[in-house]
C-alpha cells in the first residue's frame, strides 16, 4: 500500500503519531487540528502536513483536499465530530476508507447506526485484553462477527467437566455450536465424532451469541474459577 | 403531540415553552441543570408543575434519550449548542426511532444545507442572520 493519500482530522496524541508513522512509510498526510496552540505544537515537526480548522467543516476538508484522500481517519476527542467526518468523507466525498475511533465505547451503536465503519475503540480494547487475561465463566472470546452473528470461544477443559471423557459425538452442544479444534500437549487438531475429550484439553467452539452458557455447562460447569 | 427537545439553551428553551403553552406533551433534555430554571423563568412557573417533563442527560447517550422518551416522541428537536452534536442525535432519533419529524439546528450553512439534501430538517440560524442583514443593509 505505498503512496497512499491519507487525511488525518485530530491531531491529539494519536492523530499525531499516526501522522509520523504514515509519513515515515512514505505516504503523503495531512493532519488537520482545530486547536490553534496544539496547532502550532504540531506544526514545528509535521510543518506543512498540518492545517489549522475544524475537520468538521467542509471547506477545511476540501482545502485539504478531500477529494484526492485514499483514506481519512477521525481520531479527534470528540465522538460526534469523528462521527460526521467520516459521514461526509464517506457519503458527501466518496472516499472509500474511512476509519473513525471512538473515544466513549458507548457511543459505538451511532457509528454502527451511521454505517461508520471500522471503528475503533481504545476502551473497548482494553475491556476486550481485560476479560481475555481474567476470563469471565473460563472462556475466552476469541473472535466476535456481530454482523455475521458468529463467534468463536476458547475454553479449558475442567476436571469435573460433562464433557471430560466423552466422545465429540457424545457431548450434545445446543444446534449452533461445534467444536472446531482441541488442543492438546501443544497441538491442535480437528476433531472427529470419535474423539474423546479429556481434561486439560482447550477446545475452541464456534457458536451463535447468546450460547455461551450452555457450552461452558459442559467444559467448565463452575465457571472456571478455582473451589 | 409528544415533543423531545435536546438542549434547552435560548432556542431550545423558548421552543419547549411554546410548545407547552400550545397544549403538547414536552419532554426536555439538557446536561446543564441550570436550564431548568430557564425554563421555569420563561414559563413563569415551574416546568413540572405545568406538566412539562425534564431529564438531565448528555445527548449523545442513548440511556438519556431513552429516559427523556425518544421511543415515543412524534417531535425531535436538537437544539443543543453542538452542530456535531444535533446532527448525530437528529439522524438517531429518525433512523433508529422513526420519529416522524425531525429538526436540527445546525449553525454551519453549508452542512445545514447537505444535510437537507440528504433528507435531515435542519434549522440554520446563520443562513437566516445573513439574509436578513442583507435585506436590512441592501433592501
Amino acid at each position: 500500500m505505498a503512496g497512499l493519500y491519507v487525511i488525518v482530522a485530530g491531531a491529539g496524541k494519536v492523530g499525531w503519531n499516526l501522522a509520523r508513522e504514515l509519513l515515515e512509510k512514505g505516504h503523503e498526510v495531512t493532519v488537520i487540528e482545530q486547536d490553534r496552540r496544539r496547532y502550532l505544537t504540531v506544526e514545528q515537526e509535521l510543518e506543512h502536513a498540518v492545517q489549522y480548522g475544524d475537520a468538521t467543516e467542509l471547506w477545511v476538508l476540501e482545502r485539504a483536499g478531500i477529494q484526492r484522500a485514499d483514506l481519512v481517519v477521525a481520531v479527534t476527542g470528540d465522538d460526534e465530530d469523528n462521527l460526521l467526518i467520516c459521514q461526509v468523507a464517506k457519503e458527501k466525498y466518496l472516499c472509500e476508507r474511512i476509519i473513525a475511533r471512538a473515544n466513549n465505547p458507548r457511543n459505538l451503536d451511532h457509528f454502527k447506526l451511521l454505517g461508520i465503519q471500522p471503528v475503533v475503540s481504545a476502551t473497548d480494547l482494553i475491556l476486550r485484553l481485560i476479560e481475555h487475561e481474567v476470563p469471565r465463566y473460563g472462556l475466552v472470546h476469541l473472535l466476535d462477527l456481530p454482523e455475521e452473528r458468529l463467534e468463536i470461544i476458547e475454553l479449558v477443559v475442567s476436571e469435573d467437566a460433562p464433557a471430560a471423557g466423552r466422545s465429540v459425538s457424545d457431548v450434545r452442544l445446543p444446534e449452533g455450536a461445534l467444536i472446531i479444534s482441541v488442543l492438546r500437549d501443544g497441538a491442535g487438531f480437528v476433531p472427529t465424532r470419535e474423539t474423546v475429550i479429556a481434561a486439560g484439553d482447550e477446545v475452541l467452539v464456534v457458536l451463535d451469541p447468546g450460547l455461551e452458557q450452555d457450552i461452558t455447562a459442559w467444559f467448565v460447569p463452575n465457571g472456571g474459577r478455582p473451589d | 403531540m409528544f415533543v423531545l427537545v435536546v438542549g434547552a439553551g435560548r432556542v431550545g428553551s423558548s421552543v419547549a415553552t411554546v410548545a407547552l403553552r400550545s397544549g403538547h406533551t414536552v419532554s426536555v433534555l439538557d446536561e446543564d441543570p441550570m436550564s431548568h430554571e430557564r425554563l421555569d423563568v420563561e414559563l413563569g412557573r415551574g416546568w413540572e408543575e405545568a406538566g412539562g417533563q425534564f431529564t438531565i442527560g448528555t445527548a449523545m447517550e442513548l440511556e438519556a434519550l431513552v429516559e427523556a422518551g425518544i421511543d415515543r416522541a412524534d417531535v425531535f428537536i436538537a437544539s443543543t449548542n453542538g452542530d456535531n452534536t444535533n446532527l448525530v442525535i437528529a439522524q438517531v432519533a429518525q433512523r433508529r426511532f422513526g420519529v416522524e419529524k425531525v429538526v436540527a439546528r445546525v449553525l454551519d450553512p453549508r452542512r445545514a444545507a447537505w444535510y437537507r439534501e440528504q433528507g435531515l430538517e435542519t434549522i440554520c440560524p446563520t443562513q437566516i442572520a445573513i439574509e436578513q442583514l442583507q435585506r436590512a443593509a441592501f433592501g
